[in-house]
């Protein structure tokens, strides 16, 4: 009985320590001073006053279109490679494949900023476009870290499931491209969705790499923020924080529900 | 005749965009990292000259300088550091998490495991700021400690290096959690009690037996979360203090406020090198002798 009791203090205090500065925030969003840190009484002032910032509203826009577009490209080009390290035999060069695919992931942000950045520059130097920087480059820069992501999601997936099944609906008729769509593509789309969720949570949340590729009239939302919170507290993001975590917070659970690896 | 051309499109679309965005992008930070810097826009010189012939005009004075200079490497090793103290204490937190959540009963299991990784969801950034709210003069732990009377006056907690491992040690939690939840998962149970009935007690238990099966998971879960702290720019920003420099400042600031192209991209590449290629080469190494082991 006394492990039992070792055991659940261990698994409260871990939880309490992953939750607790979330309810802080929370808690503080409701404070109707501005000075954050006294406490005045229960107001909901600080979420009307985000509203009506159109600074934070136009930053929000920006950020949902990149990180949904860049989502959408990354997932396609993710399952591509996910499907091919699985399935197909014949990849030229296979490991500068595998080294292409999977070390954007271990690369710092920094670093991948940087270098993208200094592409842009250079590439606009050499043939003139991009001529300046903006939503279009902070889309390119976040599809090309973010397909490493949903590759890996695809990858386990495919490995998972039985290659008997595709071997099957050969055997019955099905060509290639009709197995693909008819039946690869509808047992791997769970995993898709997950993978989408996962790559537009993360552009959303990028900050490092868009600061590097960002231009006049792209400042993201993670970029606003930053700059509000740099160097001090702003009772505005306070209730930016709370609505964005639970909004966040539900697309994970959605990403457990897709992603069926976390259910056995 | 079975219909593959698909395959060629599935193979060289991502094929195509890495290389374009990814692979020269690298080679690009590298070409500027051997260029001469000047004043200027852009503040290099090209690497080929083309007045009579073709000159190369290359250099590695960007290295040399970075290498001889204290403020550089200091800051290097700084987050060296930072990155192994923050890595030992996710461990430290992180492993026993990850033991009692893979021994608890299956249902539990899975919502503890959800529970675990959902305030990884939620903002990076935001999740940063919360430690700013909390370790303010008057924040809530310095209530804490003066009601507790443990100090008689609110305690300078923000604006250091170890406000810098706190927010750390809580923002990549998460991803040490989940490698080593993985590996201690897939292990018989029936050994710890094994073990037990062989006579061994608890705390040998757990270093001949516990320990050695979760390595893998412990290698994973360290990378994971010693390769970005090395370069984490955020955290530090928001939480740090002028008493240490870290390599991702060093680097923002080389490039955004001294705008020296060069300098900066030498700084990346070395990053690179030092860190990235001898973690990768490891887990090729590692990956194929844990093959060979298990056959």
């Amino acid at each position: 009985m006394k492990s039992s009791l070792i055991k659940n203090t261990v698994i409260f205090l871990g939880l309490f320590f992953l939750y607790f500065p979330i309810l802080v925030l929370i808690f503080y969003s409701f404070n109707e001073n501005k000075r954050v840190m006294v406490w005045k009484g229960f107001s909901l002032r600080w979420y009307n006053e985000l509203f009506n910032n159109e600074q934070i509203i136009e930053a929000f826009i920006i950020s949902i279109k990149i990180a949904a577009l860049s989502a959408t490209f990354a997932t396609i080009l993710g399952v591509m490679i996910g499907y091919s390290l699985v399935r197909i035999r014949k990849i030229p060069f296979k490991s500068f494949y595998i080294f292409l695919s999977s070390t954007p992931l271990v690369l710092p942000e920094l670093i991948l900023g940087l270098s993208m950045l200094l592409f842009f520059i250079s590439l606009n130097n050499v043939i003139g476009f991009p001529s300046s920087r903006g939503q279009l480059t902070i889309f390119i820069s976040h599809v090309t870290f973010c397909i490493a992501f949903v590759a890996i999601i695809i990858q386990a997936r495919l490995t998972d499931f039985n290659k008997n099944i595709e071997e099957a609906a050969m055997d019955l008729g099905y060509n290639y491209t009709k197995v693909l769509y008819k039946i690869t593509f509808p047992i791997i789309l769970p995993s898709v969705i997950a993978g989408w969720l996962l790559a537009f949570t993360i552009s959303l949340d990028d900050l490092v790499v868009a600061s590097f590729t960002t231009g006049p009239g792209a400042n993201t939302l993670p970029i606003v923020v930053f700059s509000k919170v740099r160097l001090g507290l702003s009772p505005e993001v306070n209730a930016l924080s709370a609505i964005l975590m639970f909004a966040l917070i539900i697309i994970g659970l959605f990403y457990f529900y897709f992603n069926k690896k976390f259910k056995h | 005749m079975k219909n593959k051309s698909f395959e060629k499109y599935f193979v060289f679309t991502p094929y195509f965009w890495l290389v374009l965005f990814f692979l020269i992008p690298l080679a690009i930070i590298f070409k500027i990292s051997i260029s001469v810097s000047e004043w200027g826009m852009p503040p290099y010189q090209d690497i080929f000259l083309f007045d009579n012939g073709i000159k190369i005009n290359t250099t590695f004075e960007n290295y040399i300088y970075i290498f001889s200079d204290y403020y550089y490497i200091g800051s290097f090793v700084n987050s060296l550091i930072l990155a192994l103290i923050s890595t030992f204490f996710c461990l430290f937190i992180g492993f026993p998490l990850a033991f009692y959540i893979a021994t608890s009963n299956i249902r539990l299991r899975n919502i503890l495991l959800v529970l675990v990784v959902i305030p990884f969801w939620s903002s990076f950034l935001l999740r940063v700021y919360a430690w700013k709210i909390i370790l303010q003069n008057n924040g809530i732990l310095n209530v804490i400690l003066l009601n507790l009377g443990i100090t008689s006056e609110p305690l300078q907690l923000l604006y250091n290096q170890y406000a810098v491992i706190m927010g750390i040690v809580y923002t990549y939690l998460p991803l040490m959690i989940l490698p080593l939840y993985g590996y201690l998962n897939k292990f018989d149970l029936n050994l710890i009690e094994a073990s037990k009935d062989l006579g061994l007690n608890r705390f040998k238990t757990f270093f001949k037996v516990i320990l050695p099966l979760s390595v893998p998971g412990i290698i994973a879960g360290s990378l994971l979360v010693f390769i970005p702290v090395v370069g984490e720019f955020i955290i530090p920003e928001m939480l740090g203090g002028s008493d240490r420099l870290y390599y991702g400042k060093i680097l923002w600031e080389e490039f955004f406020v001294n705008r020296n192209w060069p300098g900066a991209s030498a700084l990346a590449f070395s990053g690179i090198i030092i860190l990235v290629l001898p973690i990768v080469i490891f887990q090729i190494l590692y990956s194929r002798w844990s093959q060979k082991n298990e056959i």
